[in-house]
């Protein structure tokens, strides 16, 4: 029995079962879709083992041999990012069970949610290059309807701005795929990685490869790219803010980028792509954080700071160098955890007061305990304070930016901590310390299940660290930023795996 | 030649997008583009004088245009009629809010 075809196969078909019988038997929605999510992390820490004890593994999609046929490929990277996407959707499924009783529709809202986890597992997955595209697609609109699910104003306009540059990068991507469908003649990324090495060095690699940068950057919410990100991520229900800004972003965004330019391109060397990353990365690093400096909307606040954050991640792996990307790996999943776990905090506080505005809170953490604690735990380590996890990955990228000669860079890396650090610091006092308003004297805790996921990702954050001793970091770390240091040795993995 | 008229296509498309200020009009010019990505796939895979890629028992396999393409074509042309779904029923939704397609009064979201 093969593992690789479930990671889609789950997702597709609970989301299928759930808009059928969701509406018919109670508490069918919630059960099946934490039962889908839970297994689906479940299999992806087995698929972690599988790829230590066997190396990359394919599968063949239909039986047909990988030129010809659709292929799906799991190495390192994708064991890697599995294990991300897949906790963070468990913990958030965990999560919608309360938050989501306010709206009407929780059984479509289960039906897009798993319809996106089922596009984010198969971009992560596929060995194909049109077959990403599709996936990608199917992940980017089931989040246009997510984002527009409150259907008010705001997210409905939100979810059409969204919409309209999704559907603009999506082209840039696919005239890409096309330009290298027509100088390769085939799809399979091993193959192409092949035939471009065959072909040597043409003018077009370049051409193509700016067009992903694009399309995957517009994804990602790089800076030129990113002003729909602090519309569409605020306005979405709190746990799919978790979902968008947490991993969705870094699914279509970082992980198809970095898979393509550095497996299937093969540019991991060239200097002049890894300094537009590097540029790019420091730009958006700057302004994201400046932006979120100003912001009184809670959400919007974050919102900000993960367009800073994805500076760091990309800034990292413009590096080039090992230490780089085992940073920039590192940084990818401690952001996810802590960025997952801001935007339930906000949700949570959203849910007990029905207030977005920061300066219309205070003192929340006596009426909200839990919430306070793992908000305060979430800020601490995205701002970088040791022993919290964000702060080890951040020490990583600095070190590897040093090492690399990048000193100016590195100080503007030590910088935008600082100024994250102001910016949560900002959030915690007028959310959470200080006087208790007469308003929200009221005010209860969460539900219980709210209150476990918050908790489960306020220990991860804690124990984030830990993810860099010697036996846990040779299964987990290592072996993604090998697959991605092996460029386009990837192609003969591949094959070799057949 | 029929490349750079491709090109031209889709440059009319991303004007459409951005210069636009009714939102319908903005859903037509997504629609450009990706007619224009769809004519170039489509393009780079015909040949002068080329015929369709049949395989029967009769016909002798000779100058065929590549048929992969055409079959990914049909499946990004299934892709944006999804998505162009998805817009017109959210710009129905939005005229029903705020009473108007004009997106300089559809500004509620700032800073």
């Amino acid at each position: 029995m093969h593992i690789i075809p479930l990671f889609v196969a789950i997702p597709l078909g609970s989301a299928f079962l759930v808009s059928l019988l969701g509406k018919r038997v109670k508490r069918f929605s919630d059960s099946l879709s934490n039962l889908a999510t839970f297994s689906l992390f479940f299999i992806s820490l087995v698929s972690i083992f599988l790829v230590r004890n066997q190396g990359i593994l394919v599968y063949k999609v239909g039986g047909w041999i990988p030129p010809i046929g659709i292929s799906m490929v799991m190495d390192g990277l994708t064991s890697f990012m599995l294990v991300t996407v897949n906790l963070i959707a468990f913990l958030v499924t965990i999560y919608s069970i309360s938050y989501m009783e306010k709206y009407t529709a929780k059984d479509k809202f289960y039906t897009l949610f798993l319809l996106m986890l089922a596009g984010m597992n198969g971009v992560i997955i596929t060995g194909d290059m049109f077959n990403l595209f599709v996936f990608l697609e199917i992940a980017a609109i089931s989040s246009y309807a997510l984002v527009a699910f409150g259907t008010e104003h705001e997210e409905l306009e939100a979810s059409f701005k969204y919409a309209v540059m999704g559907c603009l990068a999506s082209s840039f991507i696919l005239l890409g795929i096309a330009l290298l469908y027509s100088f390769t003649s085939t799809l399979n990324m091993a193959d192409i990685s092949r035939t471009l090495t065959e072909r040597g060095d043409n003018k077009i690699i370049f051409f193509v490869s700016t067009l992903f940068l694009m399309g995957f950057g517009l994804k990602a919410a790089l800076v030129p790219f990113h002003w729909w990100l602090p519309d569409a991520h605020p306005s979405a229900p709190a746990p799919i803010s978790a979902m968008l800004s947490g991993v969705l972003i870094k699914v279509l965004g970082i992980y198809a980028l970095v898979r393509v330019l550095f497996n299937v391109l093969g540019l991991g060397e060239m200097k002049s792509i890894l300094y537009i990353l590097m540029i790019l990365g420091t730009i958006s690093m700057v302004v994201g954080a400046l932006l979120a400096l100003g912001q009184k909307d809670f959400k919007r606040l974050l919102a900000y700071s993960s367009i800073s954050q994805i500076g760091y991640i990309i800034f990292a792996f413009g590096l080039g160098t090992p230490l780089g990307f085992l940073g920039a790996l590192f940084h990818l999943f401690n952001h996810s955890t802590f960025k997952s776990l801001l935007f339930l905090n906000s949700g949570a506080v959203v849910y007990a007061t029905g207030n977005r505005d920061l300066e219309k809170m205070g003192g929340l953490s006596q009426k909200m305990p839990v919430t306070g604690t793992t908000s305060l735990i979430a800020s601490m380590s995205i701002s970088g304070i040791p022993p919290f996890s964000g702060f080890w990955s951040k020490l990583i990228i600095i070190i590897a930016a040093l090492q690399a000669r990048q000193f100016v860079l590195a100080f503007i890396a030590i910088l935008v901590s600082i100024i994250t650090l102001a910016y949560y610091l900002k959030v915690q006092k007028l959310a959470f310390f200080g006087k208790l308003r007469k308003k929200w004297e009221g005010v209860k805790e969460v539900p219980f299940p709210m209150k476990l996921s918050m908790v489960i990702l306020s220990i991860i954050c804690l124990a984030g660290g830990l993810l860099l001793l010697p036996g846990i970091s040779e299964v987990f770390l290592e072996t993604a930023r090998d697959a991605l240091l092996a460029g386009k040795e990837y192609a003969a993995l591949v094959f070799g795996a057949l | 030649m029929i490349y750079l008229l491709c090109f031209i296509l889709f440059c009319v498309g991303l004007y459409c997008i951005v210069t636009k200020r009714n939102l319908i009009k903005i859903i037509i010019g997504i629609g450009i583009v990706e007619y224009a990505v769809n004519l170039f796939f489509i393009l780079i895979a015909y040949k002068m004088g080329g015929r369709a890629p049949i395989l029967a028992e009769d016909q002798v396999i000779e100058n065929m245009v590549d048929p992969l393409p055409q079959a990914l074509v049909l499946t990004t042309i299934v892709i944006s009629l999804a998505v162009v779904a998805l817009l017109v029923a959210i710009a129905v939704r939005i005229y029903e809010k705020y009473g108007t397609f004009d997106i300089r009064e559809i500004k509620r979201l700032k800073g």
